[in-house]
């Protein structure tokens, strides 16, 4: 009792609170991205490599609309509709031809893709980290720190994102479009849907929604080339934990994850933090494969 | 039917011959060339060529997985890492430096992380078994990184190249050219081996697992063990090809186990033809020699990934049997 | 047995079409029509190809040789999404509704399109509700929550939101109990009289010699027999001979 007490006692209150709220706006961010790669693996069963760099990309377009209108939430904007556009394109040109053969395929053109773009925006951008500024640059006082009000303002932001994407599936016209097709691929295209069309709609939505937790992501972290390596990886770790295809389960994993990882970075380096996520992952592939937080059907 | 019967089995032993000659003159016409090449080409072309060979066993080792059984992984930057940093392990550890003990060791690593993956590519199918490989190779990557005190961290580790010793008979060190023949007779070996293997009944049955794997569960087969040790003979001669490295390198680093490793041999599998041995053999030469060639003519700080990476994609969609794709049946015979 | 007359230019005409699963010669030159308005049957046995032949017409599967053709103009090979826009429209085997989409919206993939003023849409569903005045109580209701023939009822009303010039019906009756049975004989009988023609698949031959004009029997993947639905009754050699067991 004595040791597992003074262990209790010497666990900061303040310090662990201060790491939930990171944990919770890493979360949400982190919940975006995923969210994304999940609705394009659930309707298309595409595993998007390349969605990391999708969010990279999201930065740099952010810095350089903001660098242009000097208006950070107009960057925010700009950025999602060219990059989703630009999404769109890529799924017209690499993944469109590969429908209907094996998904083995789709993996290695999106690793390839991913590549490449990794390689240009190092090629064009150079490898010194861009940053943004904040665009709220109050802050309010967290027991000892001075926490920053954008932070907040993140993780409310990434909530609106996900809350209108989930009103958008549930009532609007494309919506019911993209629920049929993920259903029945077949029956929707008997009732008129233009199957191809939602496929490189969606693709174009999971784009700007990678590209916009890339804007609110930069005055946080700054934007390089690699950004987009580290959170693909958790963004598949995210979506496996919450099971393929399922929106709430991904955002519900991917708060937990971050939750896990802020509270080992107490005791742990940052970068050995990550391996909570790998042993989430495991012990959710040895117990529970589909999802921890899968709803079952 | 009414054709003279007698005529038939001896024309099919004549295709059989002449495919068996034509197959055997090609390699040794190709072993010619490589056995030849140190003393032709400058010192750098040689070792380039050395190393083409090693990334090619890698390739090689991921085409049983991908090309034969029909398992993407992206965990052989883990094996091939293990590989290395086991034989580094030998190297350091014990003196004088053993050549053996280090493929020992190298083998001994790359088995383990093997064992891992291969427990769980029973479980798991298609995608989730490739993020998982490529999140095993990053969880090793980790690892490595991170515990400084035993893998030199960011740094990674420096030694001798051990000598080449036979007990009683032999004690030389290597040079550039004795490095290269050895490498070449590993590989070689190598390839002799994993062809008799792909071509044997356990390799045909590899095949059908690619092929439809509930209908050959469905047939008896128990698909499990199959698979099980298709990872495990994968990830040795992964292994293998790190131990090559590190010898011939006399280096160790975190990032050969990083997972874009696994993904090079993937596109060396892509490129030269999944499915072959040899393609992906071809593969990390064109690879390589692409990419050196554009360092060349447009500089060091040219992206070369970026042509090549068109190169890949544009031949998932347009050439996916890749270069030798076309000799895949040919070469299987 | 004389074939009915049919005009010039049917709605709908498949001209020797041979069509493979993988290796599988399935189709191996099936030739058929029907006109604007017709109510045509297809009999067979199981796996003689009816329900290829329906794919074929409704593009989910392509043919290797072969036409079809709508009102005069080709249509091989164009993509089934496309097909339901230019008026026809598929209710196959075991309905397929969307499970997890509600009633309603299951009606909504059909009503959904460039054209329908929100009049029309009104107009479409009250002409559904009052055929199927269960639908419009459980308008709310998950698609799978509704019983095997109000699933098909369910399939039948969407289909008909597309406004569809041909219906093409899979074994309306598989699986259903004997009174809804004679639902389905209605539904088609007032399709009919709106004019939407019906190809009708079905292993229940006196319903579709009832409710046919005209039908084909089918055996092996081709068309073996020719003429009107009152010609023969369910006791002719002809039934016999590809239809008895």
């Amino acid at each position: 009792m004595g040791a597992v007490g003074q262990f209790f006692q010497s666990i900061p209150i303040d310090l662990l609170i201060i790491q939930t709220v990171n944990g919770i706006v890493t979360g949400m961010i982190l919940a975006l991205v995923a969210s994304g790669l999940t609705l394009i693996f659930g309707i298309m069963d595409v595993v998007n490599f390349a969605h990391g760099e999708l969010f990279m990309l999201g930065a740099y377009m952010g810095v350089i609309a903001f660098a242009a209108t000097g208006n950070f939430w107009l960057a925010l904007a700009l950025s999602a509709l060219i990059i989703g556009i630009f999404g769109a394109a890529l799924q017209i040109v690499t993944l469109r031809p590969l429908i209907g053969r094996d998904p083995l395929n789709t993996i290695l053109a999106t690793f390839g893709v991913s590549l490449i773009l990794q390689n240009y925006a190092l090629w064009q951008f150079g490898p010194v980290a861009r940053k943004i500024s904040e665009p709220i640059s109050a802050e309010f006082t967290l027991f000892y720190l001075q926490y920053p009000w954008y932070r907040i303002a993140i993780a409310a932001l990434s909530g609106a994102i996900i809350g209108s994407l989930y009103l958008f599936l549930k009532f609007s016209k494309f919506g019911v479009w993209i629920r049929a097709t993920t259903q029945d691929r077949v029956m929707a295209q008997a009732m008129g849907i233009p199957v191809p069309l939602v496929y490189t709609g969606v693709f174009a939505l999971g784009a700007a929604m990678a590209a916009a937790s890339g804007v609110l992501f930069a005055p946080f972290g700054g934007v390089d080339y690699s950004m987009g390596l580290q959170w693909v990886l958790e963004a598949f770790i995210v979506v496996v934990v919450g099971g393929m295809g399922n929106l709430g389960g991904s955002i519900v994993a991917a708060i937990f994850i971050s939750l896990l990882e802020a509270y080992a970075a107490v005791w742990l380096d940052p970068s050995q933090a990550v391996i909570v996520s790998f042993v989430v992952l495991i012990l959710t592939l040895l117990f529970r494969p589909t999802g921890l937080f899968a709803t079952p059907k | 039917m009414t054709a003279a019967p007698l005529d038939k089995p001896m024309n099919l032993d004549k295709a059989h011959l002449s495919h068996t000659a034509v197959f055997w003159t090609g390699f040794c016409a190709v072993m010619a060339a490589l056995i030849a090449a140190p003393l032709v080409l400058p010192v750098f072309w040689s070792g380039f060529l050395t190393e083409i060979l090693i990334w090619g066993l890698l390739a090689m080792s991921s085409d049983l997985l991908i090309g034969y059984t029909g398992m993407v992984s992206f965990g052989h930057s883990a094996f091939f890492g293990l590989g290395m940093y086991g034989a580094a392990a030998a190297l350091i550890i014990v003196k004088p430096a053993n050549l053996w003990l280090a493929i020992l060791f190298g083998l001994g690593g790359a088995a383990g992380a093997a064992l891992f993956v291969a427990y769980f590519s029973t479980r798991l199918r298609d995608i989730y078994f490739a993020i998982t490989t490529l999140i095993f190779s990053q969880i090793f990557y980790v690892i490595i990184f991170t515990w400084t005190a035993v893998t030199g961290g960011e740094n990674g580790l420096i030694f001798d190249r051990p000598h080449f010793t036979i007990p009683f008979i032999v004690n030389v060190s290597f040079n550039s050219r004795t490095m290269h023949w050895f490498v070449l007779a590993v590989v070689t070996g190598s390839y002799l081996i994993l062809r008799r293997v792909t071509q044997s009944p356990f390799g045909m049955v590899l095949q059908s697992i690619r092929e439809n794997e509930a209908r050959t569960r469905a047939i008896g087969y128990p698909v499990e063990r199959y698979k099980i040790v298709s990872v495990m003979l994968s990830g040795l001669f992964a292994g293998l090809a790190g131990v090559l490295y590190a010898v011939q390198k006399e280096f160790a680093a975190p990032d050969f186990v990083y997972f874009l490793t696994s993904g090079e041999a993937v596109i060396y599998n892509v490129l030269g033809g999944i499915g072959t041995l040899i393609g992906p053999i071809v593969g990390a030469g064109f690879f390589q020699l692409m990419r050196q060639l554009l360092s060349e003519w447009f500089g060091d700080q040219f992206p070369y990934l970026i042509p090549l990476g068109i190169i890949f994609v544009a031949m998932i969609i347009f050439l996916p049997q890749g270069l030798l794709g076309f000799a895949r049946r040919w070469l299987n015979r | 047995m004389t074939a009915a007359a049919v005009s010039a230019d049917p709605l709908v005409r498949v001209e020797d079409v041979h069509t493979y699963y993988g290796k599988s010669h399935i189709l191996h030159g099936v030739s058929l029509e029907v006109g604007a308005g017709e109510v045509v049957g297809l009999l067979g046995r199981n796996g003689v190809g009816k329900s290829t032949t329906l794919k074929t017409i409704m593009g989910l599967v392509q043919p290797s040789r072969g036409s079809v053709q709508l009102a005069g103009a080709p249509i091989t090979g164009l993509p089934p999404h496309k097909l339901a826009r230019l008026g026809i429209s598929y209710v196959p085997e075991d309905r397929r509704i969307f499970r997890l989409l509600t009633v309603m919206e299951n009606l909504r993939t059909g009503f959904d399109r460039h054209g329908v003023t929100e009049e029309k849409r009104k107009a479409l569903l009250d002409k559904v509700f009052t055929y199927f005045p269960v639908l419009a109580e459980r308008r709310g209701q998950a698609g799978g929550t509704l019983s095997g023939g109000e699933q098909q009822m369910l399939a039948i009303a969407r289909a008909m939101m597309l406004e569809p010039r041909i219906v093409l019906l899979d074994e309306p009756t598989e699986g259903l109990m004997p009174r809804m049975v004679s639902q389905i004989r209605q539904i088609i009988d007032v399709l009919h009289s709106e004019g939407i023609a019906i190809l009708l698949v079905e292993q229940n031959v006196p319903l579709t010699l009832q409710a046919s004009q005209r039908v084909y029997i089918m055996e092996k993947g081709s068309v073996r027999h020719h003429c009107a639905a009152s010609a023969i009754d369910v006791n002719d050699a002809v039934i016999k001979q590809y239809l008895g067991v």
